[in-house]
Parts: structure tokens; C-alpha cells; sequence
């Protein structure tokens, strides 16, 4: 368990910024400044070491105290006509009480990640997919395949723990694992095996992955293919990707839907779950959704068990009402469609709210800059940092405790969200 | 405050009550003696009711992560029964895969006080007690599976004494938050990952070397031997495959007489007799079950209609895929630890092997003879939603009733079945047994499921109607812990249950193995695994009610 070993460290502290979770971070407090001491990335120091600078709530950028400012958001929410509470990086207590919200303010809830995780819950609904865990990769993957995702600039520690471990539970030869690139190139060396075994890489433009991925498909289920190239890869190369795929013990197709940014990417990661699918047919494979920051995950759990729905449900009506086109954020606040925004962004101060007309409400982490100020800022606590929480991780599977490691008086999203709820 | 419920027709089996006119007082949520002083502050006159006890599902999907992936792969079924805020209650949906808030609510609106959760993952257990906190007014808990996670299996190959495995198994119930051990598939799981399709009772994992037979008696004995109340909870190998009934009695016959529950018993009493090489095999199961005192099980009860199968045999579900309606279908390998499958399923009455299924269930019911031993689930939502108990219930108390359901089903699963000759009806007493005094008794529920002095005070009042269906369905009352939640059928006060659990003794030097193993093979640590008491609790809405251990010790 997370715990502190001497006055101000904290050995196995797990981390909400980074997708994958990881729990083996040592970390110096001294007094409300964090520091990583061991284990941390890019990604994790940002996260637990951004200061914090302000901390009063604002009205129209004037200093209030927390009571007014939740006061002028109930007042915002009971005039609402079209609210919608979005962002949502926050943990599982914020989560509960944004639906709580939602449902009682009949507003739209999102997630700042949508439009990256719709293109995975998208396949979930219509076809289904075969997907695996981190243990399950760190101890059995023998061929990684990574479709059209940089892995190592979004999750700078996955292959470190996941793929170049130093041993794993069934006596495996870590060395002959192999990895490949489809799509896009790493954009640096954590994917090359620590003898130096590099990644194949097989670059093709985004807008070709979609044909790229079906020729893979195709020639997987051993269909000719009369081209000899796709989106500039030689088909004879994907034929040998397709047999290494075929003769492999247990691959792993693993794909951020988050660098998949062209027009109907579901459609290619279904291609890809359906090759997958084929391939149990005879050995085993298994799809490996990355993503799971700033709280995608977490909130898309909650909403499904909640309520039945992931994000982009809407409760206008007084019950849930379902629509990932339609109730996207952007979308609606892009057609002057709201008239009160709240967002949710308790772990990274550049994930600030969109530009718009609706009058915008912030539960953020102490030190956004915005554009444009918003009508009412709260300065909130950042989970596993200034308050207790839960988050779950990429796989939605593994959930992790986290813990208070500084008192910095800020209050928590959930405190603020369930205030403004009983007073609605 | 004392509340008397006066003159009701009480059915407490526990006490060997069976339609006896008595007064019940309640102080502090608590059913107490009559009272020598104290004046009555609320009188509620049940004349002419049906007291029982809160009812307990003791096999419920209800909280984890293949619930919440089926309920996010169902925005169609949900569409069909979307529940609308009132005052009282939260917005939702219904129907196969109900949202945590609405399962509270219409078990409670159906006189159930307390379901419990028979699959949980102890990697994803923090998941399932998330889900069945968002969960009201009923009572919870769960059974932590093992018996395909490399820890168990790695010992069992090294051949670790039974006291290391008890230890293990403690341990794993300890931090998971629960109150029994589950088994499915034993192996079976994990040896999928290694592309084996099946495994048969006797049949070795391939890298461990392990047999299903093996993990079911180590298990067993751990139960036994810890004193962990609820035996061990089976879903065993080849469910659903034509043929299994041999394997299932097998299983029953070779677990040497330790107490075990075998779970939803009807996907495990398939022939292979017939045209269709599909038979019922119920007839064999009950007698195996009737003969061996050490044997439990519930049912597993298919109903026509559409539903979901959620299970942590991704084994069977993998191999069930193409039967997926509508064709959508999710399986998942879990952090070395377990597995799980999701695929809806739609269950017709004017298939061969549906309606068939359907009367295997019922003939396992009626097959039976004793009720303190057989359990009403349809496997929730496996089967069929929890929602169409009352219907089961008429079904099992009303004989005109299921042969007139019985005659408009396939004709050729009509003539393979004896159902039609099976005159037993069940009576008040019998369902109470099953599910009450029965169900806690076996899940380990001290002061549940009884109507007795110290009991809590969770009762359900019914009007006496004829059609048992209609019955019920809207019970006139329903207490949870002394407050009154439902009247007339409908919820007028939503409470939060609390979470059972046991808590066994044992030797935590297990931890010397299991630390370093975290750390060596797993993504998270240890320590960071182990779900606290604070997080049950959480917010203040939880608690944990432990419960009293049997008598263990080493056999």
C-alpha cells in the first residue's frame, strides 16, 4: 500500500496521470511541493509536480469565498436551460456526484476524451471485441502489434513494464519478443528490446490505415489479395505480418484510439477487433485499448453503471438518453446549443475548457491559465494528491487506491459537485 | 421507538414457523421478544397478510466489470426500459442489465433485502463493491473466484501443503471484501489463455499440470477448513455442453463429501440422448443432490426473451460466440488472475434446446426434495433477469399454470421432458426456505433470513393472492432494517445496505511470497491490490456487517 516510510516519502504511490497506473512511484513532499524521487516520466512529474498557485475561487476573476462561488453555480444550474457537465477528469467520488448532478440538473454529461473513447465503445456496441490486461501482456505477449498509435509518447513507461520486464511467470525467452509498428513510427527507442532488437515499422498515412487494416484482416483469414502495395506498404510485408500474427502463442494488437484522429476510426479499430476475433479462431490474440487519462475511464464506468450509458448521455427528459453524436461537447457548444458549461479537469492544467458563449463554469487544478476567463473557478484538489480516490486504469479492469500526500485545504470535485447538488 | 406488526401469517422456517398468526415488535432495526415495557410508538395491523422474512438472492450479477461491459454494450435493451426520476429515486434503466441504482430499487420493490455478487474478480473486487455501494437499499456482498490464477495454480503444481493454500485463500477473501470462495471453470480459465479449449474434470492445464478435480478439492478443503460458512461456490467444468451431466455428477460424487455448492446446475445437466443429441439430465442431477447431504445448488433458471450472459468462463463463452443475439460478443483475459465473457443471448420458446432447458430447470426444482438444499436463481441476468422471479415462483407453486406454459413450447422439447408428470407444487413454507431461512443459511447470513429475536429487521409482507405471480411481485410492505421502504408495491424510502463478509484467521507470513511476487510479475503492488475497510465504508453510506465463521480446523 501506498504509505509513508519517513517524514515526507511516500513509497508505491500509483499514479492517476498515466493511463497504465503505475504504483511504484517514490515521492518527496515537503510541505504542499511534490516531487518524484524514483520511477517517474514526462508524463508523472507533470502530473504530481505542478505547483499549486492559486487557491481562492474566482467570480468573473474576483476572489470569492467557496460558499459564494457554490451558491452562484447553483443559481447558473437552476436557470439552466441546456447545462452540460463535461470534462470529467476527475476520480471516482467526482464521477458519482457529477452524475448525481447531471441527473438532477437534467443536464448532458461528456468526458474531455470522448471522441477517443467513442471510437472503441462505438466497436463494443455493435460487434464486440477479445481484449487482454496489462499482466496479461507483461507476462505472456510474444508479438506486440501497435496499429497506428505512438505508444511511448503518450505511456512513456509501457514498455518498460509491459514488454522488456525482466521475467515473467511462464519461463518465456523475453528476448524473442517481438514488436511492430503499423502506421505510424515511434517517435523514439523504448520499443527496442534492451539487446537492441528494434521494432519493424510499417508507416502508411492515417487516412490509409483503414485500408491497411483490411488487407491485414483479409490476408489473416488467408484471403488473396491482388494489389502489391496499400497505403505504400508492400502487401507481401503485411503477409508476413499476417503469418507472424497466425503463428504467434498469444499476440497482442494494441492501439490508442486517441492517435487515431481521422474520420471514422471506430470502423478500422472494428476491423482490427474482428481480426483478432479470427485469429482465436485457431491460437489466441488479444485487442489492448490504450487511453485512460485525465479520468476517461473512470467516468465511462460510472456513467454505464449509473445509469446504463457511458459518456454523452443527456437527461433532459429525466432519464438517460443516450447519444455519442449528438451530445458531444464540442459539438453543441460549437452550435450555441448550451448555456451552461460546468467542466471537470482536476489533473492537468492545459485541459482547460473550450471557447464559447455558454457561461462556463470550472472545477480545475490549481494553476489553469484560460483564454477566456470563466464565469465561476474553483481551484479543486487533485486526486491521489490533495484528497483520497479511486481511479481506473487503460484496461478498465484494474482500479488503484489513491491516497492524500499533502494538506493543501483545496476542496475535493466531489465536495464542491455534492454541495451545489443538495443546494439545487 | 418500538414498532409492532400485528396479527400477520407468518412463514419463518427458520423456527419452524409455517402460518403461524403472530405480532412482531422491532427496536433499532432489530427484531426483538415482546417486550415487557415500552409503549408501542407504531402499530401496523397485518391481519390477513404473509410475513416473511426479506428475501436473499444468493447468485446475482450485479456488480463488476463483465456487468458494466454488458451494460455498455446494450444501449438497445436498455432503450426499452429507461426508468425516469422521481423525489426518491435516481434516473436509469431496467431490464437485463440494469443500472446499480435500479437493481436496488426493484429488488426492493419485489420484497428482496440482500443479493449477493457470485463472481468476484479479486483483481477487479474494488470494481464490484464501486458498483454494489451505487447499489440501494439491499444488502450485499460477494464470492472472491480463484481456481484459474497463476498464484493457486502455481502452488498446487509445487505441490504446497494444504495449510499454505488455506492461508492463500484467506488472505484473498480477506482483502478482497468477501464473504465466500467461487470456482469457475476451475483451470479452465487459465488454460484457455494457453489455447486449450476445454478441460475436462480430469483433463491437465498444460503448463501447470493441474487438474480441475485437484482445484476443487484443495479449494473445498480450504472453505472447510478455514470455516468459512458458504461452502464452495462451483460453476463447474462444460457448461453448457451436450453430455456435461456426466462430468457434473462426477464433480458431486468426487469432492469426498466436503460441503459444496454447485451453481446454476441447470447449464450443467445436459444429455446427449435423442434426434437432437440434447436431452435433460435433471433427473440424474437431483437424485446425485438428494443422495449427497454435503451437496447444494441453485438452479440457474432460463426464461424466454431476450437477456445478456455475463460470466467469468471465457472459455465457454469464447465457444458460445456464434450464439450471440444480437451478434455481439466481448471476451477478456484478466491480470493472470481470472477472465470473463460477455454476449447477449436471446432465449426462444420454440427452440428445441431453449425449451428444453427450460424444463430441465424446472424438473431440478421439482426433482429436489429437499428445499433447504436447492436455490431459486435464473443466474441473474444469465437466465433471465432477477425481475422475473415472481414468475419462477408461480411456476414452482403453480402446476395448472406451468403445464399450460408447458404445452405451447416445441413440441419435440415437450416429449423429451417428464415435467408434465410432475405433480409437485411448492408451498409458502418451501419458498420461504429457499429463499430465505435457506439462502442465509448458506451464504452465512447469522441474522438474516429468520424473523427470530436479533434478527435484522428485514420483512416482506404479502397479500395472499391466488396468482402467486401477482403476489410476488408487490409486496405490501417491505422493512429494511425496521424502516419501511415499500408500501403497496411501490418504494417510499431508499436506504443503503451494508456489506457482508467474513473475516477467517489465518497466517499472514503469506505475505512474504505474495509481496514479492506482486512485485516481480503484476502491474500493481501488493499492497495497493487489498481493498480497505475505509473503502467499503467511503463516503459514509457503506458499512461491513462480518459475519460469524464456522467451526474449522484441519480435517
Amino acid at each position: 500500500m501506498t504509505e509513508m516510510t519517513k517524514p515526507g516519502i511516500w513509497q508505491d504511490v500509483p499514479s492517476p496521470f498515466c493511463g497504465i497506473a503505475s504504483d511504484d512511484l517514490l515521492i518527496k513532499v515537503e510541505e504542499l511541493t511534490v516531487s518524484i524521487v524514483e520511477n517517474g516520466d514526462d508524463i508523472t512529474r507533470k502530473g504530481f509536480e505542478t505547483p499549486i498557485t492559486d487557491v481562492s475561487p474566482r467570480i468573473k476573476g474576483k476572489d470569492v469565498s467557496l460558499d459564494k462561488a457554490i451558491s452562484h453555480i447553483t443559481h447558473l444550474l437552476r436557470d439552466s436551460k441546456q447545462p452540460v457537465i463535461s470534462g470529467m477528469a476527475t476520480d471516482l467520488n467526482g464521477a458519482r456526484s457529477a452524475m448525481a448532478l447531471a441527473d438532477k440538473s437534467r443536464a448532458t454529461i461528456d468526458n474531455m476524451d470522448s471522441a477517443a473513447s467513442m471510437r472503441n465503445i462505438l466497436v463494443l456496441q455493435d460487434t464486440g471485441y477479445m481484449v487482454t490486461t496489462l499482466t496479461e501482456v507483461r507476462n505472456r505477449v510474444d508479438l506486440l502489434v501497435v496499429i497506428g498509435s505512438d505508444i511511448e509518447a503518450s505511456y512513456p513507461r509501457f514498455f518498460e513494464r509491459m514488454v522488456w520486464n525482466k521475467e515473467s511467470m511462464f519461463d518465456q525467452d523475453l528476448t524473442s519478443r517481438e514488436v511492430v509498428y503499423l502506421g505510424k513510427a515511434p517517435s523514439g527507442d523504448m520499443s527496442t528490446s534492451p539487446q537492441g532488437k528494434k521494432a519493424q515499422v510499417f508507416t502508411c498515412d492515417d487516412a490509409e490505415l483503414p485500408e491497411v487494416m483490411s488487407v491485414l484482416r483479409a490476408l489473416v483469414n488467408g484471403k488473396e489479395i491482388q494489389a502489391e502495395q496499400v497505403g505504400g506498404i508492400a502487401v507481401s510485408d503485411l503477409t508476413v505480418l499476417a503469418g507472424k500474427l497466425s503463428k504467434a502463442v498469444y499476440s497482442v494488437v494494441a492501439w490508442d484510439a486517441g492517435d487515431l484522429k481521422f474520420n471514422h476510426a471506430e470502423v478500422t479499430v472494428q476491423t482490427l477487433c474482428e481480426m483478432v476475433k479470427d485469429l482465436n479462431l485457431e491460437t489466441r490474440s488479444s485487442g489492448l485499448p490504450l487511453g485512460g487519462k485525465d479520468g476517461s475511464i473512470t467516468a465511462n464506468q460510472v456513467s454505464a453503471w449509473q445509469s446504463g450509458y457511458p459518456m454523452r448521455t443527456n437527461f433532459n427528459r429525466g432519464y438517460p438518453d443516450y447519444d455519442p453524436s449528438l451530445s458531444d461537447t464540442k459539438r453543441m457548444l460549437d452550435n450555441d446549443e448550451v448555456d451552461t458549461l460546468v467542466w471537470l479537469s482536476s489533473y492537468n492544467i492545459d485541459r482547460t475548457p473550450p471557447t464559447s458563449n455558454a457561461k462556463t463554469i470550472v472545477l480545475g487544478r490549481s494553476g489553469m491559465t484560460f483564454e477566456q476567463e470563466p464565469e465561476v473557478f474553483i481551484p479543486v484538489g487533485t486526486p491521489g494528491i490533495d484528497h483520497v480516490g479511486r481511479t481506473f486504469r487503460c484496461d478498465g479492469v484494474v482500479s488503484i487506491p489513491l491516497r492524500k500526500l499533502r494538506d493543501s485545504g483545496l476542496p475535493s470535485t466531489f465536495d464542491v459537485l455534492t454541495a451545489v447538488e443538495k443546494a439545487l | 421507538m418500538l414498532t409492532k406488526l400485528t396479527g400477520g401469517k407468518l412463514y419463518d422456517p427458520a423456527h419452524g414457523v409455517d402460518g403461524e398468526i403472530r405480532d412482531i415488535y422491532i427496536r433499532d432495526g432489530r427484531i426483538i421478544n415482546k417486550p415487557l415495557d415500552g409503549k408501542v410508538t407504531t402499530e401496523i395491523d397485518l391481519r390477513g397478510k404473509i410475513v416473511m422474512a426479506g428475501a436473499i438472492d444468493m447468485h446475482t450479477h450485479i456488480g463488476g466489470g463483465k456487468v458494466n461491459i454488458a451494460r455498455m454494450m446494450l444501449p438497445e435493451d436498455h432503450a426499452q426500459d429507461v426508468i425516469t426520476r422521481t423525489e426518491l429515486m435516481r434516473s436509469g434503466c431496467g431490464h437485463a442489465a440494469p443500472s446499480t441504482l435500479t437493481a436496488g430499487y426493484r429488488y426492493a420493490e419485489m420484497g428482496y433485502t440482500a443479493g449477493f455478487e457470485p463472481a468476484i474478480l479479486p483483481i477487479n473486487a474494488r470494481q464490484a463493491h464501486m458498483e454494489m455501494h451505487d447499489t440501494p437499499i439491499i444488502d450485499k456482498g460477494g464470492y472472491a473466484m480463484l481456481g484459474s490464477d497463476d498464484f493457486l495454480l502455481r502452488m498446487m503444481a509445487s505441490n504446497d501443503d494444504q495449510q499454505a493454500i488455506n492461508n492463500y485463500v484467506a488472505w484473498t477473501l480477506t482483502h478482497s471484501q468477501a464473504i465466500g470462495i467461487k470456482v469457475v471453470n476451475p483451470g479452465g480459465i487459465n488454460a484457455f489463455k494457453f489455447n486449450q479449449r476445454k478441460l475436462d474434470l480430469d483433463e491437465k492445464n498444460k503448463f501447470y499440470g493441474v487438474t480441475p478435480r485437484e482445484i476443487l478439492l484443495r479449494l473445498a478443503r480450504a472453505v472447510k477448513e478455514l470455516g468459512i460458512p458458504h461452502p464452495l461456490h462451483v460453476h463447474g467444468c462444460n457448461l453448457g455442453v451436450p453430455g456435461n451431466l456426466n462430468t457434473t455428477i462426477d464433480t458431486m460424487e468426487g469432492i469426498e463429501g466436503l460441503p459444496m455448492h454447485m451453481t446454476h446446475i441447470q447449464f450443467h445437466s445436459y444429455g446427449t440422448e435423442g434426434d437432437f443429441k440434447f436431452s435433460s439430465g435433471s433427473a440424474q442431477i437431483a437424485e446425485v443432490i438428494n443422495k449427497h447431504k454435503n451437496i447444494t445448488a441453485d438452479v440457474g433458471q432460463i426464461l424466454f426473451g431476450q437477456t445478456v450472459t455475463a460470466s467469468g468462463d471465457s472459455m465457454r463463452q469464447h465457444a458460445a460466440h456464434p450464439h450471440a443475439h444480437p451478434k455481439k460478443w466481448v471476451s477478456m483475459d484478466i491480470e493472470c488472475d481470472a477472465g470473463c465473457g460477455v454476449l447477449p443471448f436471446k432465449y426462444k420458446d420454440q427452440s428445441y434446446v431453449n425449451a428444453l432447458q427450460w424444463m430441465i430447470g424446472l424438473e431440478t426444482f421439482l426433482m429436489v426434495d429437499d428445499p433447504w438444499r436447492v436455490f431459486l436463481t435464473t443466474d441473474h441476468p444469465n437466465g433471465a433477469p432477477f425481475t422475473s422471479y415472481p414468475h419462477l415462483i408461480k411456476l414452482l407453486m403453480d402446476k395448472t399454470f406451468r403445464n399450460d406454459v408447458l404445452s405451447t413450447l416445441h413440441p419435440e422439447a415437450q416429449k423429451a421432458s417428464h415435467l408434465g408428470s410432475l405433480d409437485r407444487e411448492y408451498s409458502l413454507y418451501e419458498i420461504a426456505i429457499m429463499t430465505r431461512a435457506g439462502a442465509a443459511r448458506l451464504v452465512g447470513l447469522a441474522d438474516r433470513g429468520h424473523l427470530g429475536a436479533g434478527g435484522a429487521a428485514d420483512i416482506t409482507v404479502y397479500t395472499d393472492h391466488a396468482d402467486r405471480e401477482i403476489m410476488f411481485s408487490s409486496p405490501d410492505y417491505v422493512f429494511k432494517d425496521g424502516r419501511i421502504v415499500v408500501k403497496d408495491g411501490h418504494l417510499i424510502d431508499v436506504t443503503w445496505g451494508t456489506t457482508h463478509v467474513v473475516k477467517p484467521e489465518y497466517d499472514n507470513s503469506i505475505e512474504k511470497e505474495l509481496k514479492p511476487y506482486f512485485d516481480r510479475y503484476h502491474t500493481q503492488k501488493m499492497g495497493n491490490f487489498k481493498i480497505s475497510d475505509d473503502e467499503i465504508v467511503d463516503d459514509g453510506r457503506g458499512s461491513l456487517t462480518v459475519q460469524p465463521l464456522h467451526e474449522g480446523g484441519p480435517i
